[in-house]
């Protein structure tokens, strides 16, 4: 019972978050709606037990990543997006379209998936278990993502980087 | 206890919300913010799994997810900065030819 709770709070959270992105028009708002979305998802990782996850995506997602978007949003001094006949026409189809699509989800879900409760705390599996696997069976894919890690580096420096300073460092060269 | 459906509907509830920002939002940033919200929502629906069958694989998943997501944030908040060098706008109608 406290686990339905739990999660009915933590979802409402979660949704009004997600909501709450959607109708901010200034991005810095949304950005913050998503941080409070990831900070409930993460508290229904726990009720899930995996606590690895949880804590992965606080520390990666909230933390890393939301700065990420924090800065540049301030760096880019982004203010209120502009209305344009674009986007009305696209705010006409789309909140209908999200609300049909949800309910049309929902409802398949909750009556044909025929699924059984979800235990609290059903993986009884630490961290551990988490790292032998993915040392182990996923050592090839986690390798990989080192690389791609790093090629993104590099591109994002690339990329930000002035189109002066590239041209002077080939000049040195 | 709470079935899986429930995580199952909460996550849909997540990823529509992400389309629909998708669709909506004309700043370049919140159109990328949307992106984060979908990947989030797949994010539930693989722990949900996850604890419905035992499989910690789907847990490993959701690393790898989490990998790519800042990634994917790394590059294409640098791609934003370089589109506003060039154009002064983050509204995505004025960023609609490839040629300056």
């Amino acid at each position: 019972m406290i686990h339905l709770i739990l999660f009915s709070i933590f979802g409402i959270v979660c949704v009004a978050g997600a909501v709450n992105l959607l109708v901010q028009r200034h991005p810095i708002n949304s950005a913050l709606s998503l941080v409070v979305v990831m900070g409930s998802l993460a508290a229904e990782y726990m009720l899930l037990g995996a606590e690895f996850v949880a804590a992965i995506q606080v520390i990666v997602y909230a933390g890393a990543v939301m700065v990420l978007f924090i800065f540049v949003i301030m760096l880019l001094n982004a203010g209120e997006e502009e209305q344009t006949r674009g986007s009305r026409v696209a705010q006409l189809f789309g909140i209908p379209g999200m609300l049909i699509g949800s309910a049309l989800v929902a409802w398949v879900l909750v009556a044909h998936s025929g699924t059984q409760a979800v235990p609290a705390g059903a993986l009884p599996g630490p961290p551990k278990t988490i790292g032998w696997l993915l040392f182990h069976d996923y050592l090839l894919p986690f390798e990989i993502t080192s690389v791609l890690v790093l090629i993104a580096i590099m591109g994002a420096v690339v990329l930000a980087s002035p189109a002066q300073a590239i041209q002077q460092s080939k000049k040195e060269r | 206890m709470v079935p899986l459906s429930y995580y199952l509907v909460l996550s849909a509830i997540l990823f529509t919300c992400g389309v629909a920002g998708f669709l909506i939002k004309r700043n370049i940033i919140s159109i990328f913010l949307s992106i984060e919200l979908m990947l989030n929502g797949v994010n539930l629906s693989f722990v949900a799994f996850a604890a419905q069958w035992k499989a910690f694989s789907g847990q490993v998943f959701v690393f790898f997810v989490m990998v790519v997501a800042a990634a994917e944030a790394a590059v294409g908040l640098a791609i934003i900065i370089a589109v506003f060098r060039t154009r002064e706008t983050l509204n995505v109608d004025r960023v609609n030819l490839l040629k300056l």
